[in-house]
Order: structure tokens, then sequence, then C-alpha cells
């Protein structure tokens, strides 16, 4: 559906974009995740003809999308990183407009109906657009990115903004989208990779970092094993039993909560759970284990797992990090 | 380009822009209409109104063309209208009409003081020979003396260089997220080309003279208002309205293309 080769985008001298390749397929959900200034929005505005580019191949749909931008752009919607919206619109007659504007042959009446009911914009549909809360401006924005029902849906970032309830609700109906849409979004909550992308191109500093299933992201998330510890015990002790655990590299104090506990990080190698040995070991010595909390791995720690080559230079890092 | 003409010129009417625009000029031009010619009794001329409403145009277009591109940038809705189907011409064109649609009915309007004329313009007294009792006699009648013609012409003049403004407007707008900005550029803008021919008295240099002048969009309104349908000076007004929303669509290409 979308096929991007060796994509290019410089900015004067700086390279936005340095040759990025990939192809996506109908139906996917393909979540884009970076830093910031990688090259996520940079790549969306290309795909959806806001910019151009330097260098490379850009094809929707099985169209050049330099050869026949207009026919291109009806099969996309999109959202960008701030709602392209008019506040002096009310949602009713700003979908309208967007109708008009992309020169859609629906049933009109019909297919706004069914987006405002999709988007749950029913409540303020005749509301004045600059008068919404950010919520609402942003479903608003999505909505506009289905009207005319095109083949690729692209958002930028599309649950900025949202209470968690909401973020539920837009990324079960991105899921729904994506039974008969491609959908193509950029994020950098691992969470909303986990939760709705088959698949994730992680792009760093203009080039593809990597692209994978999200099932090895989550490989990757699992196979981070850094634990919060809070254990009663003489420190030392505890610290040199701790690192003779079979498969733990780090472990160190941070601290004491109270007269007689002290918090530990562990950390360990991927594949190896520790939580029995730890168990054994604590009650063999009689000190007491009040809290255990596996730390949640974040974007940085998935960044690292997934583009870092050799496994050498990755406990090399860390160990690094653990010296500050 | 329908779709972005339609929504541009609700949005005159949703927000302040268009009442206050129809507003000033409806204010500006009532009072020049009445100072230079109603109040100028017998010596009242129709051309000094017609040249206080083109000065009077280069404050007033700002007002209604300032946001056009402007506030696009801003809001980021630009976004959306270089995302879908439209060719960048359209949205041009499309912005371009709807100001000039809110320029074109507000003058219009204005031109219902034409009317007064009728009653309180310019008279002449002309002589017939009426039979009166069998002598014929020389009978004098005051008749109104205005000239239609010179008015539709100088109106369609008028028109034409509000259209000239109206793209140099837009294409400034382009050039700014900032209203205040691009009013005050377009209105600068707008001065160069109206005072340009005032400059000739000073250079002694006949070809700059003659490139000035034929820069000047004043110098050439005179023909209209003397009675003259100048072609070669409609030709002008809107070879610079094309020429600046050219200009306007190569921004816009050059910013894709950045």
């Amino acid at each position: 559906m979308i096929k991007i080769e060796n994509l290019t985008k410089r900015f004067g001298a700086k390279y936005a974009l340095n040759g990025i390749s990939f192809e996506v397929s109908k139906g996917e959900i393909v979540g884009f995740l970076g830093p910031n200034g990688a090259g996520k929005s940079t790549t969306m505005n290309i795909l959806t003809g806001y910019l151009s580019f330097t260098d490379g191949k850009v094809e929707v749909d099985g169209l050049d999308i330099l050869e026949f931008p207009g026919q291109a752009k009806k099969s996309i919607g999109y959202l960008p990183e701030q709602p392209p919206l008019y506040p002096e619109m009310t949602v009713t007659e700003y979908l309208n407009f967007v109708y008009e504007l992309k020169g859609c042959t629906l049933n009109k009446k019909k297919h706004i109906a069914e987006i405002i009911e999709v988007v749950k914009l029913t409540d303020v549909k005749n509301r004045v657009i600059g008068h919404l809360s950010k919520g609402y401006k942003q479903r608003v924005g999505i909505g506009q990115a289905l009207v005319g029902n095109p083949k690729v849906i692209i958002l930028d970032e599309p649950t900025v903004g949202l209470d968690p309830r909401q973020v539920v609700e837009i990324r079960n109906l991105i899921r729904t989208l994506g039974l008969d849409h491609t959908v193509i979004l950029s994020t950098h909550i691992l969470q909303e990779v986990q939760a709705v992308c088959d698949r994730v191109i992680i792009i760093n500093k203009g080039r593809i970092a990597a692209d994978r299933r999200t099932e090895d992201i989550a490989a990757a998330v699992e196979g981070n094993r850094r634990m919060s510890l809070k254990i009663c015990g003489p420190v030392k002790e505890v610290i040199a039993a701790l690192r003779a655990l079979p498969g733990v590299f780090s472990a160190e104090s941070i601290g004491n909560l109270d007269a007689d506990s002290t918090s530990y990080v562990v950390e360990c190698d991927s594949g190896i759970d520790i939580r029995k040995p730890l168990f054994h070991m604590l009650a063999k010595n009689g000190w007491p284990l009040i809290g255990a909390e596996a730390s949640n791995a974040n974007l940085e720690d998935v960044f690292l797992t997934l583009t870092e080559k050799s496994a050498d230079t990755k406990k090399k890092k860390r160990g690094t990090k653990n010296d500050k | 380009m329908l779709a972005v003409f339609k929504r541009d010129l609700i949005s005159y009417f949703t927000t302040p822009i268009g009442y206050v625009y129809m507003a000033i000029f409806l204010a500006v031009n009532g009072g020049a209409f009445s100072l230079f010619t109603l109040q100028q009794g017998a010596d009242s001329s129709i051309s000094s109104y017609f040249t206080a409403m083109i000065f009077a145009l280069a404050i007033l277009i700002p007002i209604l063309t300032m946001k056009i591109f402007s506030e696009e940038k801003k809001q980021k809705t630009e976004q959306l209208l270089m995302t879908s189907p439209i060719s960048l011409g359209g949205m041009v064109f499309g912005k371009f009409l709807a100001a000039f649609t809110i320029f074109t009915g507000t003058l219009l309007i204005g031109c219902l003081n034409f009317f007064a004329l009728i009653e309180y313009g310019p008279h002449k007294t002309v002589y017939e020979n009426v039979i009166v009792n069998g002598t014929e006699t020389r009978v004098g009648k005051l008749v109104s003396e205005y000239n239609t013609g010179i008015l539709v012409g100088s109106v369609i003049a008028l028109l034409l260089v509000g259209a000239a403004f109206i793209a140099i407007g837009v294409f400034v707008s382009s050039l700014t997220e900032n209203q205040i900005v691009s009013a005050i550029a377009t209105i600068a803008t707008m001065g160069v080309f109206l005072l340009i021919g005032f400059l000739n008295s000073y250079i002694p240099f006949a070809p700059i003279r003659e490139v000035l002048s034929w820069l000047s969009i004043y110098s050439r309104f005179g023909n209209f208002m003397n009675g003259i349908f100048d072609f070669a000076a409609m030709l002008y007004y809107i070879s610079i309205t094309f020429v600046f929303l050219f200009l306007t669509v190569r921004i816009y290409e050059k910013r894709r293309w950045a």
C-alpha cells in the first residue's frame, strides 16, 4: 500500500532523512517510534505530500506521489502533530469543509454523521471548535483524517492531550480502523505501540534503526530485568548476596527508606528470572523482602536494546550508567 | 478551489474581520464622497473622490488580506490545505477570490452614493425653444450633469486596482505568520506602487522616469477619470494581480521543496 525507497530529505546541509526504505502492506498498523527530531514527522509530511523530498521514491497505493499527487493525496487521511482546525467553524461545518476540500463522492450527510458517531463528537457537533477542550479538538482532528474513507490513515501522535479513558477509546478506534485501512502512527509512548501496532519502525537521526514486529518489542521489554527491591537487612551483606545470584551483574543500594529497610536496584542478564532464587536467598538469610517491583522498560531502554547490535556494548553502557 | 473560496468567504462573516472591513470601507467611502463631490457644489469633480479612494484602499485592503495565509500558517491549517488534493494554484486563487468578493460587494454597496449625484451633483442649464402662447421662447432648464460612462469606467478600474492590491496582500501574508507584520508590509508595498510615480519629478534621467511611471498604479488611473477606458491600464492591473498570485504559489512550492 505504501512503498518508500531510499527516501532522503535534506534541509540545507542537514539530512533530516537519510535513505529510509520500508513497505507497509494493506491492513497493517505501523508505529513510528523515535526520539524528538528523529524524522518521524518529516517522513509523515513527505508521505502526505506536505513536503517534498530530496531523493528517493514514494508510492501510495501503487501511485508515485510526484506523478499523481492528487490521487495519492485522495487516498490518504492525515492528522498532523497539531490538528489543523479552524477555530471559528463548528465541528460539522469543519468536517463538511474537509469533505469538499478532498472532493469526496460519498453520501455527504451520512458520511459526516458516521464520522461524528465514530469519534464520539455527537455532543459537540454544533459547537465552535475554538471553544472545545484539547481532547475534543484532537478527536475532531482524527475525524478530519477519516473524511472520505481513505485507504491510508496517517496519525502523528494521535493520543497526545487526551485523558486516559479517551486514550483507550482512541486506541480501540485505531485498531478498528486497522481492519480495513492501512494505519501509520507515530508516538513516543511504548505502551501505545504495544497496544495498537502490528509492527514498529524505529527511526533515529534520519535512518531506520529497527523495523520489527511488535512481539519483538515485547521480548525486548521482557528481557529487560531491572528490579527495585526493598529489603530489611545489613546493606553490605545484602548487596554481596544479591550480586552472587546467578545472572545478576549489578546491584546497588539507592538509599534508606526508614530505620531498617533499604532500597536496591538489581539488573540481570536478559532471559533470566531471578525472582525465585532471590526469594530463597533472602529467606535463607532471614532478610524480609518488603517490596519488589519490576521497573517498566522505558523507550530509551527499548531503543538501546533494539538498536545496539552486540550484547557486550549493551552491558558496558549499562555499567557506566550505574556508575553515575 | 470552490471549497476554499466558500470557507474563506463565510469566515469573513463568522469572524469580525468582514464586518470591520465593511464598516470602515463604507464610512471612508461615504466621507470621501461627501467631501470631494457633494460639498464642492458646482466645482465638484468625481476624480478627486476616486483618487482619495485609491489611497484609502492601501489602508483598507490589508484588513481583508492580512490574515489570509498568515493565520493558516499560525493555526497550522495550511497543512490540511497542502495535503488535500487541491492544487496550490486553486488554493491561492480561492482565497484571493473570497477577499475580492467581499471587496466587490462592499464597493458596489458604496456605489449607491452615486444616486445622490442626480439631485445634489453638478447641474447645467439646458436651453430649449418652447412655443408659449403662439410665440417661440427660450426656456432654461436645470439638468443633472454627470457622466454615467465615467462613473462606470472608474468603478471598474477601481475594482481592478483593488484586485491588484488584494493580490499583493495575499502574497505578503504568505510570507509571515504574524498578521500585524503582514498588514504593515502590505501597506508599505502598496505605498511603493502608488507613490513611485511621484518620484519622477526628482529624477533627471529619462529612462528611469519612464520605468517608474510605468510601474505606478496611480498614474495609470488618470485616463479612467477623464472618461477614457484604458485597456492598457486594465491589462496592467490584471497583470499585477496575476504576478502576485503566481508569486504566492511559488512561495508555497518553494516551501514544499525547501
